[in-house]
């Protein structure tokens, strides 16, 4: 029977200053490595919620975002009347042609300009899009410079205030609603009529992206087909919670290349301060290491439980890093990196299961700390041991 | 606990040191510290190894314990070439048949008078409650049953060293090493001290090797010998 768990317990315990600035360490990078994951979280929740499961986005083959797309006029006027796409309650196609432009406009918090997306749309968007609310105000008049603000972008941008007049393409336009949208990617625009920017924005006879609501979602497949093989156009069908997805892939990747990073260098950093005083503790206890060893307990035994003392400090760091990240769930903050180049804003979202991998990994800091350390205390002669004051 | 010991007086010794030599190498330098020693001890004795500071007592006493090899010669103890063993063999071997004195106690500060005397029993098949019990009779056999939740810190150096004591014996080895067992504390806790010691040779059969520096102590043995230079005198 090895050595009793409760001896390691009890010398963290009695001698907690010695590993006070190694637990810290490690609770640190604990912090940092959950804040980047529930970053990460966030900012893909926030674009996932984006998107209905029966929708089809139509956009241009090979186009990056729907800032690149574009969809004629008598291409959509073909594809709308088509058998898969629903019809609507005033009996028109549910079909929703945007028009989609990219302004840079002053941050609150540090006046500098960040890019926000300006979504030219008709009133079926409302219906085909789903989840629109408007919060505050009202929605925009067809016709008239009117937009309407996301709640999210409403609250990071200066002069995005209910009633004010904001410049967009050398145009202005009166604010005259704030929307939610369940917490999707469409809570970062700036919404408007679409016929009304198509001049200013020099988006006429056609759209960036069309957007239609299919009877049957089982058909995207055959309906994507179909698009494809006219000839005459460059289009493609896609699932728009996929579309959306996509467009978040990228980030997404970024931010766990940034989250594997940063944790992998602060948490060597962390590994070699555990080590430090995994190597001081295994000196102060060099002589308990010689009785223990005299009494019958064997090099594993000894090995395994400095290595488990390592461990113990260390899900001690984990805990307090935890706690220490737990302020920042459900902080708002947004990226730019989007390939549209607009602002998403996101929540941080702290996950049990992130919870659970900041965890695992002070474990293994604290497994990799211990062991070279509890080698050492393994491999001293006993007698030598015994004879350390 | 076995007093079969004491019932065979011409037994074969239960410590056997032939013809052993120690020598430490440091740097290009050579240190015998041991130079052909041979000490048969028979069960039941009580041994007093005396002799000048830096004379090898230590380092004999680690070979009769198994927690050190001799550069040639044999060590049998109970019946069991200590040199032949492998280094984990010789971990269970010593948890079986050797008890420890030390002469600062070695208690572990953070487990209390019972958890140290426990300690032993955690590498034999006992259950929890059985070492409980047998470490709380340890306990009472060196008088410290009443500190048992004790921590070595709020114990007096000589309560400590019976808790070592009785850490020493509660697993039942046939051998007990000690090394100046005595040496730390003052005149009234050194005689309890030895008292514990000759009783437990006395009513429970254990061999002891005492290492000391104190006359006074190694009177109390049944035998002295000295170490000098590397060779024992009678
Ligand atoms: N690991 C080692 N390497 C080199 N020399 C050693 C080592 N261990 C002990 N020695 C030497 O061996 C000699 C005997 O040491 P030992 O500890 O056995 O003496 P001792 O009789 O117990 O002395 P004391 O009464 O002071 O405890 C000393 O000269 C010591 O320096
Ligand atoms: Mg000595």
């Amino acid at each position: 029977m090895p050595l009793p768990i409760s001896y390691n317990v009890r010398n963290v315990r009695t001698r907690w200053q010695v590993s006070l600035l190694a637990v810290i360490g490690i609770g640190l990078v604990v912090t940092v490595f959950v804040a980047l994951m529930a970053m990460r979280t966030g900012f893909t929740l926030a674009l996932r919620a984006t998107g209905e499961p029966g929708n089809a986005m139509v956009v241009q083959r090979g186009s990056a975002s729907e800032l690149t797309s574009w969809v004629p006029l008598d291409h959509r006027n073909k594809i709308v009347v088509d058998q898969r796409v629903a019809v609507g309650s005033n009996g028109r196609p549910l079909a929703s042609p945007e028009i989609v432009v990219v302004g840079a406009m002053p941050r609150r918090s540090d006046h500098l300009p960040t890019n926000v997306t300006i979504r030219g749309v008709t009133p079926s968007a409302f219906e085909v899009r789903g989840g629109i609310e408007i919060k505050e105000g009202r929605t925009f008049q067809p016709g008239l410079d009117e937009v309407i603000v996301g709640k999210r972008i409403a609250d990071r941008i200066q002069g995005l205030d209910l009633g004010a007049t904001i410049p967009i393409q050398r145009h202005n336009w009166k604010i005259v609603g704030i929307f939610t949208s369940r917490g999707g990617a469409f809570e970062s625009e700036i919404w408007g009529d679409l016929d009304t920017m198509a001049g200013p924005f020099r988006r006429q006879g056609g759209s960036n992206s069309l957007a239609v609501r299919l009877k049957d979602a089982s058909t995207l497949e055959s309906f994507d087909r179909w698009i494809r093989d006219d000839p005459e156009m460059q289009l493609q069908a896609v699932q728009e919670r996929k579309y959306y997805e996509d467009q978040a892939g990228g980030l997404s990747a970024t931010l766990l290349f940034l989250v594997g990073f940063v944790s992998l260098t602060m948490g060597v950093g962390a590994v070699f301060g555990a080590m430090n005083t995994m190597y001081a503790i295994v000196a102060a206890r060099t002589r308990e290491i010689g009785t223990l060893r005299a009494l019958g307990f064997s090099r594993r035994s000894i090995l395994f439980s400095f290595v488990m003392e390592s461990v113990i400090l260390a899900l001690a760091g984990g805990l307090f890093g935890c706690l220490l990240a737990f302020p920042i769930n459900g902080f708002s903050t947004a990226s730019g990196q989007t390939p549209s180049f607009s602002e998403v804003a996101f929540a941080f979202q702290i996950t049990p299961d992130i919870l659970a991998r900041g965890l695992v990994f002070a474990t293994a800091m604290g497994f990799f700390g211990g062991l070279l350390p509890a080698l050492r205390g393994a491999k001293l002669p006993i007698t030598s041991a015994l004879r350390e004051a | 606990m076995s007093a079969e010991a004491v019932r065979q007086p011409a037994a074969a010794p239960i410590v056997d040191v032939r013809n052993v030599r120690k020598v430490y190498r440091r740097d290009a330098e050579q240190i015998t510290v041991l130079d052909g020693i041979n000490l048969q001890v028979p069960p039941g004795e009580f041994v007093a190894l005396m002799g000048p500071s830096g004379s090898g007592k230590t380092t004999l006493l680690n070979l009769i314990a198994g927690i050190d090899r001799p550069t040639s010669g044999e060590v049998v103890v109970a019946g069991t070439d200590v040199g032949r063993l492998s280094e984990s063999e010789l971990a269970r071997w010593r948890s079986h048949n050797v008890g420890f004195i030390f002469q600062f106690y070695n208690l572990i500060p953070v487990l209390t008078a019972q958890e140290n005397v426990e300690l032993p029993l955690l590498l034999t098949s006992l259950s929890k409650k059985e070492r409980r019990e047998r470490a709380l009779t340890a306990l009472k056999v060196v008088g410290l049953a009443d500190r048992a939740g004790h921590y070595p810190r709020q114990l007096s150096g000589g309560q400590e060293q019976r808790v070592a004591i009785a850490r020493a014996f509660v697993a039942d080895p046939g051998v007990l090493v000690a090394d100046e067992p005595t040496g730390d504390l003052d005149a009234k806790s050194a005689e309890e001290i030895l008292a514990l010691m000759e009783s437990l040779n006395r009513d429970f059969g254990k061999t002891i090797v005492m290492v000391t520096h104190d006359p006074r102590a190694a009177e109390r043995a049944h035998t002295q010998k000295h170490l000098e230079k590397g060779v024992l005198k009678a």
